[in-house]
């Protein structure tokens, strides 16, 4: 949804290297440390397929800075989306995963670019259904505006304003076998 | 995988590729773990309805086409021959336009004739999905067999299934075949020379006779129901010989591998085409069946019915 094919007529521009999603992901860690302070009850549930690598990637960090291993899983929203029956084409829909009792839990959604916000509404209930947390928490690596929903982010890598046009391109090595990168594209 | 889904019916698995199999069997993981949840119902056909509408009488398939819509949130209506008009000589085409006037966006059809689903689905704008057209297809089924075999033994491609019974008139038998085949499974049919024609061997599998010759060898054995009440004198030698010859006893499942898995599609007839003992035993997987039924119906119900046409 957040990437667009490389074609020929559109101008690319390399907003992030490796370097500074490390960076951006490793802030986050320390923020989510610093509001958290018992870790225990943390729960990092990416969106599949990149959401869920960020999330594999900040409980890396968590667990390098505080030397404690926080639960991560895995929410996919497909099934919650407010579109269904409005695409002529489905993507494939992953098992979500997330432990089961969620009562006292704060679940950290992980997505890897915050846009309409209709995609974390989607995940917010499909987190219900699991279970009822203390709270909910949103981290993203880009935040890119154009919110058509209430929702806004608590951990943020890097804000990106863009135009309506403008397509935001991220690829990461273990989900799309390139080097970690973020371009913004204009069309 | 990169592949989108894009069909708004499921009339067999004879016209999907094997991308689309595979891709229907892993949504139904995805649906598959929505049954571990705390509240085991999802939106996403939220505002759907759906008719399930069986021309022949069936009471597993309907129930579970039943609890895979309301999992997904969808509004049912349940018709079946005796209820509808078809009792009062209306066409089928002309009940279906009817179910679509009320704004039925999917029609679960089950009918005795061959190529019913695929009728309706040319003339209708809402999604057709087969629940079995006489002796040609039973896709869901067939879906749920191979979603069985893959979650225990983790893969298809290069097992040896076996499939028992009366092939010839078998719907389930005809959409396991197709779907087996394509996923690169190598399977063998067994049964009275009748009910299992030379003639399937076109479609790239083998026939045999001699059941106690080929146990030794399987990786699945799925039974099909002896349908007692459809059989004709001049196919089928009787029940107590039919067991004797094909069933599968307490002493003839002592021929098979310990991690050979049994599958039945249910109702299960004890004592003719499989014993008590065998059907309850450790290697039997015919309740997972049950439960994978609702996932894999989950999966088309939303895969078909929440495409926009």
């Amino acid at each position: 949804m957040n990437d667009s094919k490389q074609s020929s007529s559109s101008a690319s521009v390399p907003i992030m290297d490796a370097e500074a999603i490390r960076g951006a992901l490793r802030r986050i860690a320390h923020e989510i440390i610093e509001r958290n302070p018992d870790l225990r009850a943390v729960v990092l549930a990416g969106i599949p397929s990149r959401g869920d690598e960020i999330a594999r990637r900040i409980a890396g960090f968590i667990a390098e800075i505080e030397k404690t291993a926080v639960d991560s899983g895995v929410i996919d929203v497909a099934m919650h989306r407010d579109d269904v029956g409005t695409r002529t084409q489905l993507p494939i829909v992953k098992a979500s995963q997330l432990p089961t009792r969620l009562e006292g839990r704060t679940v950290i959604i992980v997505d890897d670019v915050l846009f309409t916000g209709r995609t974390v509404r989607a995940a917010m209930d499909a987190i219900g259904s699991f279970g009822r947390p203390a709270r909910i928490q949103l981290a993203a690596l880009i935040d890119r505006g154009h919110r058509e929903l209430p929702i806004r982010a608590d951990y943020v890598g890097k804000n990106l304003p863009t135009a309506a046009n403008e397509k935001v391109r991220l690829r990461l090595e273990q989900t799309d076998g390139e080097p970690d990168a973020v371009w913004l594209e204009k069309q | 995988m990169n592949l989108h889904w894009n069909r708004k019916d499921l009339l067999g698995l004879r016209e999907l590729s094997a991308d689309e199999i595979n891709f229907i069997l892993e949504t139904a993981d995805a649906f598959k773990q929505v049954g571990t949840r705390e509240i085991k119902k999802v939106p996403a056909l939220r505002g759907k309805t759906l008719v399930n509408f069986f021309v022949e009488p069936s009471t597993r398939t309907r129930t579970s086409f039943e609890l895979a819509a309301f999992r997904l949130s969808a509004d049912v209506i349940n018709l079946s021959a005796s209820t509808s008009s078809l009792a009062k000589g209306e066409t089928l085409k002309d009940t279906a336009r009817n179910l679509e006037a009320l704004y039925a966006d999917i029609l679960v059809l089950r009918h005795s004739s061959a190529g019913a689903p695929q009728f309706l689905a040319q003339r209708l704008k809402a999604s057709v999905i087969n629940a079995g057209d006489g002796a040609h297809e039973h896709p869901t089924q067939a879906l749920l067999d191979l979603y069985t075999i893959r979650e225990k033994r983790g893969k298809i491609a290069d097992l040896h299934v076996v499939i028992v019974g009366d092939i010839l008139f078998s719907r389930v038998a005809r959409s396991n075949i197709f779907g087996l085949v394509k996923l690169g499974a190598r399977v063998t049919l067994i049964g009275p020379t009748t009910l299992v024609p030379r003639e399937f061997e076109k479609l790239g599998v083998a026939v045999s006779h001699e059941i106690d010759n080929v146990l030794p060898e399987a990786d699945v054995v799925n039974l099909l129901r002896i349908q007692h009440e459809r059989q004709r004198k001049e196919y089928f030698p009787g029940l107590s010989e039919y067991t004797a010859l094909f069933g599968l006893t307490k002493e003839r499942a002592k021929l098979l591998k310990p991690d050979c898995l049994i599958m039945h599609p249910g109702p299960i007839n004890r004592g003719v085409e499989i014993d008590s003992e065998v059907a309850d035993g450790a290697q039997s997987v015919i309740l997972d069946q049950v439960t994978n039924g609702l996932a894999v119906r989950m999966a088309v119900l939303y895969l078909c019915g929440g495409i926009s046409t």
